[in-house]
């Protein structure tokens, strides 16, 4: 049988892509569209005295929006409803909207922004985790804080005194900026009906709908909210689309006409959500041959002026630090403080890069302790089959970290050069020009919301049958470059026993698909795609039915074979035929079914013990870099990458999510380098805000481990957050293994260098 | 205030009246309706407008439509296929798995495009230094290199 999945399959997409015909919101010719745009916070904290129309501008001829016009209530609607869409008496961040503003043209829209003064009397801000612990100002409840965790597995204090020795650290990570290519833009277009089509850069359709009709005032039909194609998104247009959204709404709901409010660069960077930046205090305990016995583990991070998504950060964010190791020993604790900066949000990873960052650099300052090399500790201590991790979960099946541990380590022959290296380099400090490293991070994502929010979630997804056996996939998943819309109709496609060509994704518009939940947490191929599978079942049960009834011949003798209906060795008829009849004789065949959970996971939110996601996808990356001693550049030269997963079902997608999140991570390790200085962005632009490019590439080896899920489709398991949660550790570990320099601060610029080689 | 320039658009003689201070970008994008160049940063930093003027790869955002003269030759990716659909080029990148999100693809394809236009037999470093200029916070350039490397 011809099969989709474990294929390099195309992207259905791309052909429209590499021609421009694919229609992103800022190529959509909208008629009589006006243009939006937004007066925001010059300071950090502060209230606002009076907000100055200077009367030289002619007013009438744009729309203004303030709080005042909001029909409404003033606020996003996540997990905590504290983010006012525009600013009331206070702002709490530079960048906090204040007026909005639609123009005819993009000319006027410029002016009148600039005939817009603010006056505010403002006030100190907090900026730093310290500042706010201090609680002198509070910016959110009685201390500051918007979110905290403790997990406890065992007694620390029984491990501890099973330790023969005890290793501390602190690791730090900074601000880190989305840059996806397209930047946030989304449009507002009133409907025939009264109602309002709202529509752009947006991962999750039904977010965005659920803070608009309260923001409204309205009902779900009143608004439909459509995705366009995407470029690129990472996290970052998880949340912000529900502001921008409602600025559109606002703006065309005054004025009566489309609205279009597309970020310039700099506005994208000053207002959007960024990665929170983290302290992470490691204490481990380690018996002489390696084995862990004890982990105390504090974890961090900054959320800026409102919560967005950080409870579930920091939650993800402390699952997964102990990492992919297992000790009986272990207490973590995660507080997310709130500042007056911009408000951190989703990004890719989700706060597993903090975390991970700071238990893979970790793992080598024990090993070096111990005088044992990285890659034995690791092995040592990895989860295997029948461990439990530090929420007590136990891992039943798909469990790849030894795999993906022995496979980069054989591929690059990591002891040997890990050794050659370090005695190269002792041998050779300060004389040679050229010093080369090698590196290691072990590392896991769970994939899905946390413990039971999936069945909290009540995620549908559907499969419609067209002409000429066509079928359409109802589902408010997104692509955004991830390629989502080519993996689902796989699935599909396989599960059917019909060729891809036959299958596709409609677009995700909250007027025609079911909510799928967020296109978020690495849950697309994993949830969504198994959901899939089962309306895939459905729908070919009824088909049968029909096949059985039309021709006379036993259901349960019947399969759907390349596009066939054949009993036995008999062939019935084929999938278009059959398609066309059941339109005319039967009527519709739409199948929607909700997702189940399997049925062992047991959770408890309030302690975090328990079955914390369906399944971990696995990896484990090796860098190899050379540090320029004069100039303290790094170079990363190859990336031996390998990624247990389940199963690939689209193995030159996997093997490109695979790369492309792992540069990300080379950036944030290395060059990404977002100062926020008093609240105030300093790199507003892609000139100072360094990304990497094709320069900077690491010669990339990916390798696939395939250790099927039974709850996944065709085993599969999620990947799409899990390379940006090794590279820079593996990154970090080489340089030492180079210079002897251990930072434990990313981005590790040659400034940072240059200022340890000094100390020492 | 606006002139009129004669050029050969994407292999047809077109003539364009515009504000000679307008952006090529907005001209090629606005005027003449052609989507597929991209903005990504307005600055000259992410490539995403990349258009082929005279056969130099050049930041759409950063040309004025007055500095075009008659004559001049501009290709934009809707320029790119031929009779036959998707160039050797863009097929390459299909069958590598290159495209992801697609906002740097346009301007990708014309850098990539110069490049061959140049440099028949790029070595890696040489295609790597051809779409330096051109962002891609997707795919990790690793296939988009292959890609380019294959119709060598």
């Amino acid at each position: 049988m011809v099969q989709s999945v474990g294929t390099n399959a195309p992207r259905l997409d791309c052909h429209d892509k590499l021609t421009g015909r694919t229609k992103y919101l800022d190529d959509l010719d909208i008629p009589h569209c006006w243009f939006g745009g937004v007066v925001y916070s010059s300071i950090p904290y502060g209230r606002i005295i009076k907000i100055n129309f200077d009367p030289s501008f002619d007013w009438g001829s744009v729309v203004t929006c303030t709080f005042k016009d909001i029909p409404g209530k003033n606020n996003t609607v996540f997990l905590t409803q504290d983010q006012p869409i525009l600013a009331e008496e206070y702002v709490k961040h530079v960048g906090e909207a204040i007026v909005l503003v639609a123009a005819p043209t993009k000319e006027i829209l410029s002016q009148a922004r600039s005939h817009i003064h603010i006056e505010y009397a403002a006030s100190v801000p907090v900026l730093t985790i310290e500042q706010a612990k201090d609680k002198a100002t509070l910016i959110s409840g009685k201390d500051n804080i918007l979110a905290q965790y403790c997990i406890n597995k065992g007694d620390l204090d029984v491990g501890f005194k099973e330790a023969a020795v005890v290793i501390e650290g602190e690791y730090q990570t900074g601000f880190h900026e989305h840059a996806y290519i397209e930047t946030q833009a989304m449009a507002a277009v009133p409907r025939t009906d009264g109602g309002l089509t709202v529509m752009g850069s947006l991962q999750c359709p039904y977010y965005v709908l659920k803070t608009l009709v309260s923001v409204l005032n309205c009902g779900a039909d009143r608004v439909n909210v459509r995705q366009l194609p995407m470029g690129g998104s990472f996290g970052g247009k998880e949340d912000y689309p529900s502001l921008l959204g409602s600025y559109v709404a606002l703006l065309a709901k005054k004025s009566g006409r489309p609205v279009k409010l597309i970020y310039s660069r700099e506005d994208d960077i000053i207002m959007s959500t960024k990665r929170h930046p983290s302290i992470v205090k490691h204490k481990t305990g380690v018996k002489k041959d390696g084995t862990l016995t004890a982990m105390e583990i504090n974890v961090e991070f900054n959320g800026g002026a409102y919560a967005t998504m950080s409870p579930v950060v920091l939650s993800r964010g402390v699952i997964h630090a102990a990492g992919p190791y297992r000790c009986d020993h272990v207490r973590s604790t995660a507080v997310c403080y709130a500042t007056h900066n911009v408000p951190c949000g989703a990004f890719r990873g989700f706060g597993v890069p903090q975390t991970i960052f700071a238990i893979e650099a970790h793992m080598d300052k024990i090993a070096e302790a111990l005088g044992i090399n990285p890659l034995k500790l690791r092995a040592k201590n990895c989860l295997k089959l029948g461990d439990t991790t530090q929420t007590k979960q136990l891992l039943r099946e798909s469990v790849g970290a030894a795999q993906c541990l022995d496979t980069v380590a054989k591929g690059c022959s990591f002891e040997k050069k890990w050794q050659a290296y370090r005695r190269q380099n002792q041998a050779a400090r300060g004389k040679k020009n050229i010093q080369k490293g090698i590196g290691l991070a072990l590392y896991m994502h769970g994939g899905a919301f946390t413990g039971s929010g999936e069945s909290v979630m009540k995620t549908e997804a559907g499969l419609m049958l067209q002409k000429d056996g066509v079928v359409r996939v109802l589902t408010g998943c997104t692509e955004m470059g991830q390629g989502a819309h080519t993996v689902l109709p796989q699935i599909v496609a396989d599960t059917l026993g019909i060729p891809l060509k036959c299958v596709y994704c409609e677009v995700p518009d909250t007027d025609l698909v079911p909510d799928s939940g967020p296109t978020v947490a690495s849950r697309t191929t994993m949830i969504v795609g198994w959901l899939l599978t089962q309306c895939a079942a459905s729908f070919k049960e009824r088909l049968f039915e029909f096949i059985a009834r039309t021709y006379r011949v036993e259901k349960t003798a019947l399969k759907l074979v390349r596009a066939s209906f054949v009993s036995g060795s008999k062939r019935i008829t084929d999938f278009k035929t059959a398609a066309n009849d059941y339109l005319s004789k039967v009527g519709e065949l739409k199948v929607i079914e909700r997702y189940k959970l399997p049925p062992y996971i047991q959770w408890d939110p309030a302690t975090h013990i328990g079955d914390a996601y369906p399944a971990y996808s696995w990896a484990a990356d090796v860098a190899e870099v050379s540090v320029d001693m004069d100039t303290f550049e790094v170079t990363v030269d190859k990336m031996t990458i390998a990624v247990e997963l389940g199963r690939a079902i689209n193995p030159v997608l996997v093997k490109g999510q695979m790369e492309g999140g792992t540069l990300q991570a080379l950036g944030w390790a290395l060059m990404e380098d977002m100062q926020i200085i008093n609240g105030h962005p300093q790199n507003k632009n892609l000139q100072t805000y360094i990304i990497p490019t094709a320069r900077d590439i690491p010669d990339w080896r990916v390798h696939i481990i395939e250790e099927p899920f039974s709850y996944g489709p065709m085993g599969a398991k999620g990947i799409g957050e899990l390379p940006l949660d090794g590279g820079a550790p593996a990154i970090v570990n080489a340089i030492y293994n180079a210079t002897g320099l251990r930072i434990t601060e990313i981005p590790v610029t040659p400034e940072k260098l240059l200022r340890q080689c000094a100390k020492l | 205030m606006k002139v009129k320039r004669k050029i050969d658009l994407n292999g047809k003689v077109t003539t364009i009246t515009a504000s000679p201070v307008a952006r090529l970008l907005d001209v090629v994008r606005g005027d003449l309706k052609l989507t597929g160049t991209k903005e990504g940063c307005g600055e000259g930093e992410c490539g995403a407008c990349s258009v082929l003027l005279n056969n130099e790869v050049i930041d759409s955002c950063l040309v004025l439509f007055g500095q075009l003269r008659d004559g001049d030759l501009l290709v934009t990716v809707e320029g790119l296929e031929n009779k036959r659909g998707l160039n050797r080029l863009q097929r390459s990148f299909v069958k590598n798995g290159a495209v992801h999100c697609g906002a740097c693809i346009p301007g990708m394809l014309i850098a990539a495009t110069a490049l061959l236009k140049h440099n028949k037999t790029p070595s890696i470093m040489e295609i790597k230094e051809g779409i330096a200029g051109n962002l891609c916070r997707c795919t990790g350039y690793g296939r988009i290199i292959k890609a380019i490397e294959e119709v060598v």
